[in-house]
């Protein structure tokens, strides 16, 4: 049974959102890498290119969820020294300055554990974060972490998988709130996904089992890959090409990246 | 009662195809505070489908029959418990005794994890098996077992162990395995482990995760456990029929934790018995580069690689460079089941430094013409202190966990040995001309 009767803030801004759109964009940078003021210019592309939510990274040493290019990304982040305190203070500012974006923090347990699970929440909630995701921490491990997040209305946003049953679904869904993050596929971040109807059939389960809007990630790197989303799910996530184009080609680039993704 | 090696004995040993000892049960997967589950998602049913398997295989006396049957006939099982005369004259105190896991196929206790696993990974119906090593033993174990059993087999090593063990490399291919090397973060064991975890959640559907230690998310640490158990059940029956009386203490060395809770798990009930871990003390405690988690005061409680325990971590958590002359020591983590029994005083948890290390082991050579592997040799640098200490009617056993003449090149080097180094010189010469 879910304990949250009343939607978090991230969710009433995802529901209403969607009245006028037909799917958003989430997306994703890593703190500090390549530096905190590539950062402020990705995100700044991210926005004007109308994107919705972003995941701020904050890195961490044993990225196991994390395919190469992120993994790259979190152990250059901290080879320059970086701190989550370092961290914590840019989510601050970054939530100050684009009031419309959803921002949330996504981080492995470790870090969160070591600050301090509820004192860790409680930063984020101070600092204007919307929402979290901690990959390696499943449901069965998170209860006081949960309570804490459902306490300051912070959005609790655990994954689900194709290889999820029903069953688990459910039990998944009892600790998400705001939204529910589907993995396309197997693996972790970075590889191109193939749709298929056992994609669909998989959307459909989640639909039924979980009463939340869906955000679909891993692989999605195409125009096309969005428009076979819109009308199955809510949010269409793209991670690693985001950062990666932004290093590759540049801010301008990924603007019109991203811009483009919604047009098909 | 003589310990044959017939495959009645050791199986008669364990009534029921069960270990006896439920200390090494987790609850739910944690011992205390203590293990648990920190997985990505993706790995959820995995993970759960292996923790049926390995729940199944323990109540099937077929399985356990198996499994002994394999260790007698493949690997020799059970390994002799040597009485050290020499050492014992020359220290002059505990009579020595030390456990023979040297003598398994390939040359330490990890074929006794691997091959329970791969038995476990048939079983299931997966047609390949991955696998993470540092110093290389696991490795060349799972290489080993893939190769006897016909499943593909890809052994991840971080690229400085592959430079570092090459040796052990060249084996690995040679026996068909595909080896990796892993270049993110350190380069060593934990980015190895990483990887692994990696590849099994794309490829659980045909791929069994053979992990090489006591560590892990849940059920890995009590599935290790159990099977590196044969280690300490023969260990108790061999020194009870040798010297007639229980140890004062048991000593191993402390990496992942495997062959220290394989050991130490025949003795748990025994209070008499004080049980001694020893970690890499690298080049000392009190210095940034060492891999002890337990022994000295650096390590902090948390959570990576899929499990909660001591890890060697900065404030925020991220993981440390660890250091040790013996590359499969040299780790950021431990055993969730040995992090419990320091904290309840069961265990008690040392240090050796790499220098004390070479001298252990140079003194094992000329005083007994036996040759541990670095890493075991931890174990003998406290149990050398010890033993003076105690009088000549107690008994204490170490575990002598791998063979050192199988690391020539890592203890050649180690010891600086100056005509080793014009060996090889005149090695790589005569590929030139």
């Amino acid at each position: 049974m879910r304990t949250l009767s009343t939607p978090t803030p991230l969710e009433r801004f995802i529901v209403e959102q969607r009245q006028q759109k037909d799917i958003l964009l989430m997306s994703h940078t890593v703190l500090s890498y390549p530096s905190f003021q590539d950062n402020y210019c990705a995100i700044d592309a991210l926005v004007k290119a109308g994107v919705e939510l972003i995941e701020l990274q904050f890195p961490f040493s044993e990225a196991i969820a994390d395919g190469s290019l992120l993994l790259n990304a979190n152990q250059s982040a901290i080879q320059t020294g970086t701190t989550i305190k370092d961290c914590l203070c840019f989510a601050s500012e970054i939530t100050q300055q684009y009031r419309q974006t959803q921002f949330i923090i996504m981080t492995y347990y470790n870090v969160v554990y070591h600050y301090g699970v509820k004192q860790f929440v409680q930063t984020a909630a101070n600092s204007g974060i919307t929402g979290l995701i901690i990959p390696d921490l499943p449901p069965e491990e998170a209860k006081t972490y949960v309570v804490t997040c459902n306490y300051h209305g912070i959005a609790t946003i655990f994954l689900c998988t194709p290889n999820n049953s029903p069953k688990r679904l459910q039990r998944i869904a009892e600790s998400t709130s705001g939204m529910i993050y589907c993995t396309a596929r197997k693996g972790v971040t970075g590889h191109e996904t193939q749709f298929s109807t056992e994609f669909n059939r998989y959307v459909e389960s989640v639909r039924t089992s979980v009463q939340l809007p869906i955000g679909v990630g891993f692989g999605i790197q195409s125009q096309a890959a969005v428009s076979q989303l819109k009308g199955q799910v809510d949010i269409a996530i793209i991670g690693t090409q985001a950062v990666k184009l932004y290093v590759e080609q540049g801010v301008a680039a990924l603007e019109v990246f991203m811009r483009n993704l919604r047009t098909g | 009662m003589v310990i044959s090696s017939s495959i009645g004995a050791i199986a008669s040993l364990f009534p029921e195809g069960v270990n006896a000892t439920p200390q090494l049960l987790s609850q739910k997967g944690y011992y205390g505070e203590f293990g648990g589950r920190f997985t990505p998602e993706i790995l959820h049913e995995t993970l759960e489908a292996v923790t049926a398997a390995y729940q199944a295989a323990r109540q099937d006396q077929a399985f356990w029959s198996e499994f002994t049957a394999l260790l007698s006939n493949y690997s020799g099982r059970p390994t002799p418990l040597t009485y050290a005369e020499g050492l014992t004259r020359y220290l002059g105190g505990a009579k020595i005794f030390i456990k023979r896991e040297d003598l398994n196929h390939t040359g330490s206790h990890k074929l006794n994890n691997g091959l329970g696993q791969m038995l476990l990974a048939k079983r299931m119906g997966k047609t390949r098996v991955i696998a993470e090593t540092g110093a290389g033993q696991h490795g060349v174990a799972t290489a080993t077992l893939a190769a006897k059993f016909g499943l593909r087999c890809t052994i991840y090593m971080g690229a400085i162990d592959v430079e570092r063990q090459y040796s052990n490399v060249f084996w690995m291919r040679k026996l068909g395995a595909e080896v990796v090397p892993v270049s993110s973060g350190t380069q060593t064991l934990k980015d190895a482990m990483n990887e692994a975890l990696r590849d099994w959640s794309t490829h659980m559907d045909t791929t069994h995760y053979v992990i090489g230690t006591a560590c892990g998310p849940h059920p890995f640490p009590e599935m290790v456990a159990w099977f590196q158990s044969v280690i300490g059940l023969e260990a108790r029956s061999q020194i009870l029929q040798q010297a007639g009386t229980l140890p004062a203490a048991v000593y191993a060395c402390v990496g992942g934790g495997s062959n220290a809770i394989g050991i130490f798990s025949g003795f748990l009930d025994d209070t008499s018995v004080q049980l001694v871990g020893v970690e890499a003390g690298g080049l000392g405690i009190n210095t940034p580069h060492h891999a002890s988690r337990l022994a000295a005061s650096d390590a902090s409680v948390g959570i990576a690689q899929g499990y909660k325990t001591y890890f060697l971590q900065n404030q925020d958590g991220q993981m440390q460079d660890t250091h040790s002359v013996a590359a499969g020591l040299d780790y950021i983590g431990v055993s969730p089941l040995l992090a419990h029994l320091t904290q309840t005083d069961r265990i008690n948890v040392k240090a050796a430094t790499d220098t004390e290390v070479l001298e252990a082991c140079q003194l094992c050579m000329s005083q007994e013409g036996l040759i541990p592997a670095l890493e075991s040799a931890h174990a003998f640098v406290q149990a050398f202190k010890d033993a003076p200490h105690y009088s000549s009617s107690d008994c204490i056993v170490i575990n002598q966990s791998g063979r050192g003449d199988k690391d020539i090149f890592t203890i050649a080097n180690a010891f600086g040995d100056t005509e080793w180094k014009a060996f090889l010189n005149n090695q790589v010469s005569s590929f030139q001309s």
